[in-house]
């Protein structure tokens, strides 16, 4: 690391040290090939992937373990689609006889055109999930005291949304961000809503822990080199952080001295 | 239901649900059988029957019978 001043460990999450504060997502990638290239571009240890029943019609068998080693990267289940506590217990508990891990990123819909998490199902199988052994990643709105909720619950990180799940509309309250993560001290991980690099680096200069992000890389024109653009990014922001900004100010304050000036 | 095997003129057939379409497989298959025949590898795959997880080293032995309702699971690309 070329940083001065500021050392930037590793940071954890229950029993795991990562060196990377990028989670990313495999969903809607093209292909399968650039979705692993751009996965390594982005430096990402973490990886969500989601459980679905397998298509039986195709002539092979389409699972992502084909493409993704469990070796290379830490595979975090989803429960997303899930709009109950009770679809998400089925959901977390399937991901987690697939033998990789005891982890989940919990995800419980309440609306469909926002996307928006039903925090109350959430906290409700949070619970559960936490009670049957698992690490429990909840994502979650930017609600604090839903956070405090989850975070009581026994939740590993507190996830709360920057803006809306595939919005790409960055990071609408940051000021809810920044609280969270100075109330809770469990990881704070900002997932959904990020749409390019500014957004990550924003997001990562309010101090939480880590970005978690999927259509931003995905949709974007070239997956890779968006990859590669949030890997710096989440990295700026990061070290911005720690490098603590100026004050804003209303007014313009010169860089060069008024002093000296010719007559 | 499920005592037809023992019956008169068992049929070759049973009836399952499978990934929610209706399915018809020969008698006496297990469900590592059931996989073999898909050609699903165990290890790719998590199976649930009857709304209940199978442990993996269960496949061999859980026998495919009359009215299950079996899903078949695995990771894809999510977020």
């Amino acid at each position: 690391m070329e940083t001065t001043g500021h050392p930037d460990p590793t940071f954890a999450i229950a029993d795991r040290t990562f060196t990377s504060r990028l989670i990313v997502g495999t969903g809607k990638y093209r292909t399968n090939r650039e979705m692993v290239d751009a996965i390594r571009a982005s430096g990402a240890e973490m990886v969500t992937v989601a459980v679905r029943r397998v298509d039986l019609d195709r002539s092979v068998e389409e699972g992502i373990l084909h493409h993704l080693d469990p070796a290379e990267f830490f595979l975090l289940p989803n429960t997303a689609g899930c709009y109950t506590a009770a679809d998400a217990l089925r959901y977390a508990r399937l991901g987690r006889a697939a033998g990789l891990n005891d982890w989940v990123k919990l995800e419980v819909i309440g609306d469909e055109r926002t996307l928006l998490p039903d925090t109350a199902a959430t906290l409700e199988a949070a619970r559960e999930l936490v009670a049957e052994g698992f690490k429990v990643m909840a994502y979650t709105n930017d609600d604090l005291i839903t956070a405090l909720r989850l975070e009581d619950a026994g939740c590993v990180a507190v996830m709360p949304l920057a803006s809306p799940i595939g919005s790409g509309l960055g990071v609408v309250n940051p000021y809810y961000i920044r609280e969270i993560k100075r109330r809770l001290s469990v990881p704070i991980i900002v997932d959904a809503g990020v749409g390019t690099a500014s957004d990550a680096c924003v997001t990562m200069e309010q101090g939480v822990d880590g970005v978690l992000m999927n259509t931003a890389i995905a949709a974007a024109e070239d997956p890779v080199g968006m990859a590669r653009a949030m890997k710096l990014a989440v990295r700026a922001g990061r070290d911005a952080y720690l490098a603590g900004r100026m004050e804003a100010r209303d007014i313009a304050v010169p860089s060069s001295p008024r002093g000296g000036m010719l007559e | 239901m499920t005592t037809s095997k023992a019956g008169k003129q068992a049929p070759a057939t049973v009836s399952i649900t499978l990934n929610g379409k209706a399915r018809a497989v020969g008698t006496g298959l297990s469900v590592a059988g059931l996989l073999g025949e898909l050609e699903l590898e165990p290890g790719m795959v998590v199976v649930e029957r009857n709304r209940e997880i199978l442990a993996r080293d269960a496949i061999a032995t859980t026998p495919v019978e009359d009215g299950d309702r079996i899903e078949l699971v695995h990771f894809v690309g999510g977020g």
